[in-house]
């Protein structure tokens, strides 16, 4: 049997009698972006295949090809592989697999939908959480041959974690079950206990065949037990969470500031929840400054109202601090403002995530540096048991705290999905290592507020006559770093300077005796140095470290917290072989052997500086020659 | 959208319309120098006409920059002189020199043609002006390899696409950061249908080059294709004579490269009632697609073609 027959939808013949009336109704369609779940074989292909053909987005030319395609390479005989038209790239063909997430799109008389497709392997977690995120609806399937699996749990897990409201049970295939209702009620019912147990509050069961075609655009006469909407018309009458989103308080995060000229400065962004017009009273945040709104500007004109989704510029009757990041929210109803946080963690990236590192958080329209601790917990996707965890990895997922450098506008995920949905990045690869959604600020930050002190460190730095600085050491164990730095402090104090040196192991012995050698550990050991130093340049003191301080993104930390122009990144570099020659203290000799572990340069990493403030090449110069240069660098 | 049209229920058009300039306005704030692809063709048409919306009243803040390859309809010359004017933007042509001193052209070179002006010649181009992120018209209905693209598509220093190590796009949060020399490419309509470019071209009144509407014009067949003869630089195979015949383009690249169809369609309006009336897709008409058989659209964009 071939499944290519007459499209079940019917042309609308206002298309050949009457174009202009057919465009308008067009005009007035709204969207529906969904994401369909399902494993290797319950047929998800096949269905999104049929949504496509049935609704004429498959053209013939495109069909001629599929043809051709499942007779040389498909897996379902003669007949038309669907998987074949949604499986795109080359490399998944050859595999037989799909390895990315794919967007498909159709349109029926009501709505336009926008399909979210995710393959059903190993990856699934990171695929589905990315469709998911901008779904409003989420198609599970499930073979009814093979009931409620693990899978199932997990798909409907993730999209109930991603905050999906509407969630389709399609129990597909039902033609190879003979259509029977029995198996069928007892499917739904065991999803059902399922459901409950994992807070879906709501589901709507359907028998369907995808491969015949019951129950898709039609109600099938092979099951007339079932009385609910067939899957098409079910998709065109839910309601939208877009719409959901208008009855909420106003929440514009600023994207970009219009400032064409003198006379016009305006506030860009999209709406991500509630309505505004002239007149509205709103509330900048963090800030907390507050003006009326006195236009709403666009290329077509000034609108009187904007509500949630679109895009727009607001002007400002008063001239107010206002810029990328803020939140521009309704006066008498602001959004919390936090800089520690508990939020669930996806992690998306094959490099496992280091607890205590500095990475990039972006959340709305503002980038800052943050920090995630240890996981409290890891969720089992499969079982839903919580596990203890010391890390994250691929597509872990898991519940953690994370501090942001400075107090960010936020609201919970589970209230507004653009202001509590964030994504990690990298700060050396740049790349996208995780998305996170925001449950609710720590109680300690909101109650720790900052001191404002009397005598300000530029006070303590006058008194002393100098500037602050940090002359922060970083290279090899055995490169030199701690006998350069202490003849930079006997120099610098000839010439009345005050400094203080910190030195690695003087550290571990007091402050940092409780961390061991782990890379989650360093990166605490340099942390707390660098959180020190900063209280001493605030006292005005010239720091200076001598700490191997291996990886990049942790002096790429400890150089934030300073003030700009205070923090002098010195790079002791001598080769391997030759501190290892040396072995002042013993240690390489121990870390061949085994007897010590994680040493740097042995069996852990040592990144250099790419663009140290001061580069010394220890076999050119002396110790001295160094210190002095070092010197004169810091005092010309 | 007209102010009027605002209403409790955002339409399809609506939302992508405000997708897309949500895109611009992030690329603008995220990327020190972007640059806006021109093509000329209806999807060029609807992007540049989205961001003169975004970053009203001022002008878009960046130029446009149009891959010439020598090769295109006269009409779209002519558009594309005009669109400059009207919208304020800067407009940079670039033309490949190597391919213009070796006369490279589609009647000899076939695959090498494309190759040369346009995936060179944008590689080119992009590092000659040091942009760091390209605005495309691609949108994912297109074709295969695109409905897996994300709208940030990330690009190594030598403009190459990994399909595999593809950031994860969630929400509308897009990640723009990158080293020194490598770039992006940014897809503001990726998820509009050719219908959806139509319908908004119609709506918004964007102008379009005329080429997408029927008329008499000479053609010629060839495997299965209708050729337009735009200029004497046309080369006939023996026995060839140009025919006249009412036809239109659903797409538009280098002429001799793209096949029309035969229509009657003299409105946008009637141009719609074809398209959804039509069986075979858009890129049918194109030739470059088929270079390669099922991958080759992906494998030009690995090699760094948009």
């Amino acid at each position: 049997m071939s499944l290519v027959q007459e499209s079940s939808y019917k042309v609308d013949s206002l298309i050949a009698q009457d174009i202009d009336a057919y465009l308008l109704k067009h005009q007035h369609k709204s969207l529906l972006r969904f994401i369909t779940c399902g494993s290797v074989d319950d047929g998800k292909s096949t269905l999104i295949g049929r949504l496509l053909y049935d609704s004429k987005m498959i053209f013939e030319d495109q069909l001629a090809a599929l043809e051709a395609d499942s007779k040389k390479v498909g897996t379902q005989g003669q007949n038309i592989d669907f998987a074949l038209l949604v499986d795109g790239l080359a490399a998944e063909r050859e595999q037989g697999i799909t390895i990315d997430v794919a967007y498909r799109f159709f349109a029926t008389e009501k709505r336009k939908f926008i399909v979210a497709d995710t393959p059903g392997h190993e990856q699934y977690t990171r695929n589905m959480v990315t469709g998911a995120s901008t779904a409003d609806l989420a198609v599970i399937l499930i073979d009814a041959r093979k009931g409620v699996l693990t899978q199932t749990r997990r798909h409907s897990y993730l999209a109930h974690l991603i905050g999906i409201r509407h969630i389709v049970l399609a129990v597909n295939k039902m033609d190879l079950i003979g259509y029977d209702q029995g198996k069928y009620d007892a499917i739904v019912a065991e999803y059902q206990q399922f459901a409950t147990s994992v807070g879906i509050e709501h589901f709507t069961p359907m028998p369907i065949s995808g491969y015949v075609g019951d129950n898709i655009t039609a109600s099938s006469d092979n099951t007339p037990w079932y009385t609910g909407a067939p899957l098409v018309e079910f998709l065109e009458n839910v309601e939208l969470d877009v719409t959901a989103n208008q009855a909420k308080p106003l929440r514009l995060p600023v994207q970009w500031v219009n400032r064409p000229n003198l006379d016009f400065r305006g506030f860009s962004g999209q709406i991500a929840s509630g309505v505004v017009r002239p007149g509205d009273v709103v509330r900048v945040l963090p800030s907390g400054k507050t003006s009326t709104v006195s236009r709403i500007v666009t290329f077509d004109g000034d609108l009187q109202q904007a509500v949630a989704g679109q895009s727009v510029t607001l002007c400002f009757t008063d001239e107010i601090d206002c810029s990328r990041g803020d939140i521009i929210t309704q006066a008498d109803a602001p959004v919390q403002v936090a800089d520690q946080f508990e939020a669930t963690i996806v992690w998306m990236a094959d490099d496992a995530m280091t607890p205590g590192r500095s990475y990039w958080i972006k959340l709305g329209t503002r980038t800052v540096s943050a920090s995630i601790q240890a996981p409290k917990y890891q969720i089992n996707v499969n079982t839903l048991e919580h596990a203890a965890a010391k890390t994250l990895e691929l597509n872990a997922i898991g519940v953690a705290n994370i501090t942001t450098d400075r107090p960010i506008a936020f609201e919970p995920y589970e209230e507004n999905h653009t202001l509590g949905g964030f994504i990690v990045i990298d700060k050396m690869t740049n790349a996208t290592v995780a998305a996170g959604m925001l449950h609710f600020s720590l109680r300690r930050s909101q109650n720790v507020h900052w001191q404002a002190l009397d005598v300000s460190r530029e006070v303590h730095a006058n008194l002393k006559n100098q500037k602050p600085a940090v002359l922060w050491f970083t290279g090899l164990s055995g490169a030199g770093k701690s006998t350069i730095a202490n003849l930079v402090e006997k120099k610098l104090v000839r010439m009345n300077r005050h400094t203080f040196l910190l030195d690695g192991d003087n550290v571990r012995h007091g402050l940092n005796k409780d961390l061991g050698f782990t890379e989650a550990d360093r990166i605490e050991n340099i942390r707390r140095v660098g959180e020190v130093a900063k209280l001493m340049t605030d006292a005005g003191l010239i720091v200076i470290t001598a700490f191997i301080s291996p990886f990049r993104s942790e002096r790429e930390m400890v150089r934030k917290m300073m003030a700009p122009g205070e923090f002098f990144e010195i790079f002791i570099d001598t080769a391997l072989e030759e501190a290892e020659r040396r072995d002042v203290k013993g240690l390489y000799k121990k870390a061949r052997t085994g007897e010590l572990k994680n040493f740097t340069g042995i069996d852990s990493p040592y990144e250099p500086p790419n663009d140290a403030e001061i580069h010394i090449d220890t076999a050119k110069l002396t110790p001295e020659q160094a210190a002095d240069l070092i010197v004169e660098r810091l005092i010309p | 959208m007209q102010a009027s049209d605002v209403t409790a229920n955002l339409t399809h058009l609506q939302r992508l319309e405000a997708e897309s300039i949500q895109i611009m306005r992030e690329v603008v704030a995220e990327t020190e120098k972007p640059v806006m692809l021109y093509s000329v063709g209806k999807d060029s048409a609807v992007m540049l006409h989205l961001a003169r919306k975004a970053f009203y009243p001022a002008p878009p803040p960046f130029p446009l920059l149009h891959v010439d390859t020598t090769w295109k309809f006269k009409a779209m010359y002519e558009l594309r002189d005009r669109m400059a004017k009207e919208s304020g933007m800067e407009l940079l042509v670039y033309q490949n020199p190597e391919a213009r001193e070796k006369n490279i052209n589609p009647f000899d070179h076939g695959p090498l043609h494309t190759d040369m002006w346009k995936t060179e010649g944008l590689k080119q181009a992009l590092d000659k002006y040091g942009f760091d992120a390209a605005f495309g018209g691609a949108r994912r209905d297109e074709e295969k390899s695109r409905a897996k693209e994300r709208i940030f598509s990330f690009r190594s220093a030598n403009h190459r696409w990994d399909p595999k190590s593809q950031r994860p796009e969630l929400w509308s949060l897009y990640n723009a950061r990158k080293n020194k020399s490598e770039s992006i490419r940014v897809f503001p309509i990726s998820n509009w249908t050719e219908l959806d470019i139509w319908q908004y071209i119609h709506l918004e009144n964007i102008p379009i080059v005329p080429l997408y509407f029927a008329a008499v014009r000479p053609v010629v067949e060839r495997d299965g294709l209708l050729i337009m003869v735009d200029d004497e630089r046309f080369r006939f195979n023996p026995g060839e004579v140009p025919v006249q015949r009412s036809v239109r383009f659903r797409t538009l690249g280098c002429y001799p490269l793209s096949g029309a169809v035969e229509s009657n369609a003299h409105s946008i309006t009637e141009v719609i009632q074809e398209t959804l009336l039509t069986t075979t897709s858009e890129r049918q008409g194109r030739v470059i697609d088929k270079d390669a058989g099922g991958a080759s659209m992906e494998k030009k964009k690995q090699e760094g073609y948009f």
